[in-house]
């Protein structure tokens, strides 16, 4: 029987196989930041332990800090956060991009950026949205506190090997449709459990033809179908994203390590517990309307009615949902009202989710109703689009220019939605209170959100891409 | 972390699927750089009213629920976020076993790493459990060690769970203590590894 790429990184990992217990695996790159660090670092200093490998650790503040002025945060608790994780990464010699760091930015941005993640690896962050790395071919994976301990202490972590899910998608997608509406038509489609307990890999001619930020965006999203982890077999456009960063491998070596990049392919007859197939002709631009990802529809669609629903559960997420977003059932989606437009998180942060967006917006004004912010995913991007002028478009057209961080996506630093608004956010969670207490999140693509910002209310970028073509 | 090998205890019922890290400890409660003391914060945006009231409509605020220890929930509970921070929150309410009919992955682990036990039954079974405790006090035993599960009205299921998380849970061991131990093969596995590259 042949084996999957999954089954081929994970077997090279294995430190330790034992009947009865999981696989200790050894970890590759673990991605530090400072909410969920903290009381790992002190459990090491409660046992006199070290850190095993700072070499193969590398951390950054993103999660709390401010993106309007740096110099000064208010939040007494949230700076403590940071200054602890400045402390513990001087004391256990941590390679840190602090607050004042050219290579800062939100951890899933910067670890491809400066070539940290590469294909093959076991990659590890106290994030659920560790899965973005998977897009270079590694197994990449969100873990809690302790964990975080344990791979800081021995580098390797216990677990139990995922099943493995084929996700292969084939097919010529639509005009205005992006990598965001794929993943999120896919967890739409199949549900935001349908991941649990498997490694996704994405395969397929589509997926095959896109580049390496769109690969991230959907492999970003794994963890809001459920899945441990989501990744895609490294090829051409893989090396050639690496070449010239700052930690991948250079000269002689990099042509060595792609030579053993180039194996990490699954086999023409590997097995998977689960296969799924999906056809890039049936997606649209998407729009989230509820309290989860799967609560999710096409642009030109309505919202579920309460009789559609499959069972009793169903219909009780489903009203409760609709009583939180304030929205009717069977409302048309581009009748929601957006008071609120968010272009930033890991998910969609990076020069090409910008471009697109700057696109859509070149020449245009922000509706008068809305209040647009851009939050660059790190101190590159932002420095980069800032050299391209999509500043200036955003700018002139009424968008708010910020500093790198996660922001809006969970709201722990003051980019607050207030209680009962509407925002278009690319980013990837829609949960109830998620942006700010009360707050309606509706989860859209780069152009979408852009589009929104614009007309005040949903449209379908699809057709006005076309139209604009034609004219 | 002390063991875990019997429990007596008030159930709560919280019906509902796919309750998110972000209901069960919502973000403004995560800047603090301890492990302690986030009970008071669980389920906050669900458990208290904008005033800062207690929301008498809350599952966890009803009379039949004071004082619960185990926690019935419904499926997918704890999906999104890996923050840790929710089965800390959990635990400081005084929480030590949730029963679903299916976890998230991420939450499951932070769970066994700090003895709380996710217990997975079949739906149907957890809907007989989440009828009985709903809107009356309701107690249940767990026993860890025989993987039993009983309540007074003659209802027994078995439950498994991995061999060595139930190993980690009954004595409480330090599992990094436990993966030092094999510092020569993590040591060797690195030599090899890296000598390749």
């Amino acid at each position: 029987m042949g084996k999957s790429i999954i089954d081929k990184i994970w077997e090279k990992h294995v430190v330790h196989r034992e009947e009865g217990k999981p696989d200790l695996m050894y970890i590759d790159l673990h991605l530090v930041h400072e909410v969920t660090s903290p009381q790992a670092f002190s459990g090491l200093r409660m046992k006199n332990r070290k850190v095993r490998r700072p070499d193969k650790t590398f951390a950054t503040v993103d999660h709390n800090i401010p993106t309007d002025n740096r110099k000064v945060i208010n939040d007494p608790v949230a700076l403590n956060q940071m200054t602890t994780l400045e402390k513990n990464c001087l004391e256990f010699g941590i390679p840190l991009a602090g607050l004042d760091s050219p290579e800062q930015g939100i951890v899933h941005v910067i670890g491809p950026e400066l070539g940290l993640t590469q294909p093959g690896m076991t990659i590890v962050c106290g994030d659920s949205h560790t899965s973005t790395h998977g897009a270079f071919g590694s197994i990449a994976f969100g873990i809690g506190t302790s964990e975080v301990e344990h791979v800081l202490a021995t580098q390797t972590l216990w677990q139990s090997k995922p099943k493995t899910l084929k996700l292969e998608i084939n097919g010529e997608l639509k005009k205005g449709v992006t990598a965001k509406d794929v993943i999120l038509y896919i967890i739409a489609k199949n549900g935001i459990g349908f991941g649990t307990g498997h490694i996704i890999e994405y395969c397929g001619e589509t997926i095959a033809k896109m580049s390496m930020e769109e690969r991230m965006t959907i492999c970003n999203m794994s963890i809001e179908g459920g899945a441990k982890a989501g990744l895609v077999s490294p090829d051409e456009t893989t090396f050639a994203y690496l070449q010239g960063r700052k930690y991948a491998p250079d000269g002689a070596e990099f042509a060595h390590a792609v030579k053993n990049w180039k194996e990490l392919v699954s086999d023409s007859d590997a097995q998977y517990d689960k296969t799924i197939q999906i056809d890039a002709a049936d997606i649209a631009p998407m729009v989230s309307w509820g309290t989860n990802p799967s609560m999710t529809s096409k642009v030109n669609e309505q919202i579920p009615k309460l009789d559609e629903c499959k069972n009793e559960l169903e219909q009780k997420s489903l009203s409760r949902a609709l009583e939180y977003m304030g929205l009717q059932e069977g409302q048309k989606i581009e009748d929601i009202q957006i008071q609120h437009v968010f272009i930033g998180s890991c998910t969609n942060s990076r020069l090409e989710d910008l471009k697109q967006a700057a696109e859509i917006i070149r020449g245009k004004k922000v509706h008068p109703h809305v209040r647009a912010l851009v939050v660059p995913g790190s101190q590159q991007v932002k420095k980069q689009a800032e050299a391209d002028g999509l500043d200036l478009i955003f700018k002139q057209a009424g968008f708010e220019w910020r500093e790198s961080g996660c922001s809006m996506c969970l709201s722990m630093n003051n980019d607050i939605v207030p209680n009962g608004e509407h925002c278009a956010s690319t980013s990837n969670r829609n949960f109830e209170g998620r942006q700010g207490s009360g707050a309606r999140t509706h989860l859209v693509s780069p152009l979408m959100a852009a589009a929104a910002a614009i007309y005040g209310h949903f449209v379908d970028v699809g057709a006005l891409l076309s139209a604009e073509t034609v004219h | 972390m002390s063991g875990f090998k019997t429990l007596q205890g008030k159930a709560a019922a919280m019906d509902r699927a796919n309750v998110d890290t972000d209901q069960i400890i919502p973000k403004q409660f995560l800047k603090r750089i301890e492990k302690t003391g986030f009970g008071q914060y669980l389920f906050y945006d669900w458990r208290f009213t904008k005033e800062g009231l207690p929301n008498q409509e809350f599952e966890l605020n009803k009379a039949e629920n004071q004082g619960a220890s185990i926690l019935i929930a419904n499926e997918n509970f704890g999906c999104g976020s890996s923050r840790e921070h929710a089965p800390w929150a959990l635990g400081d309410y005084g929480f030590k076993v949730i029963i679903a009919p299916s976890f998230a992955d991420i939450f499951h682990q932070n769970c066994l790493k700090n003895g709380l036990l996710p217990i997975t039954l079949p739906a149907e079974t957890v809907d007989y459990l989440l009828q009985r405790a709903k809107n009356q006090p309701y107690d249940l035993k767990v026993d860890l060690q025989n993987g039993i599960i009983e309540d007074e009205y003659n209802f027994s299921a078995s439950f498994t769970i991995n061999e060595y998380w139930k190993k980690m849970l009954i004595n409480g061991w330090d599992e990094i203590e436990i993966t030092l131990q094999l510092e020569t093969s993590i040591s060797n596995f690195e030599e090899k590894r890296f000598a390749v590259q």
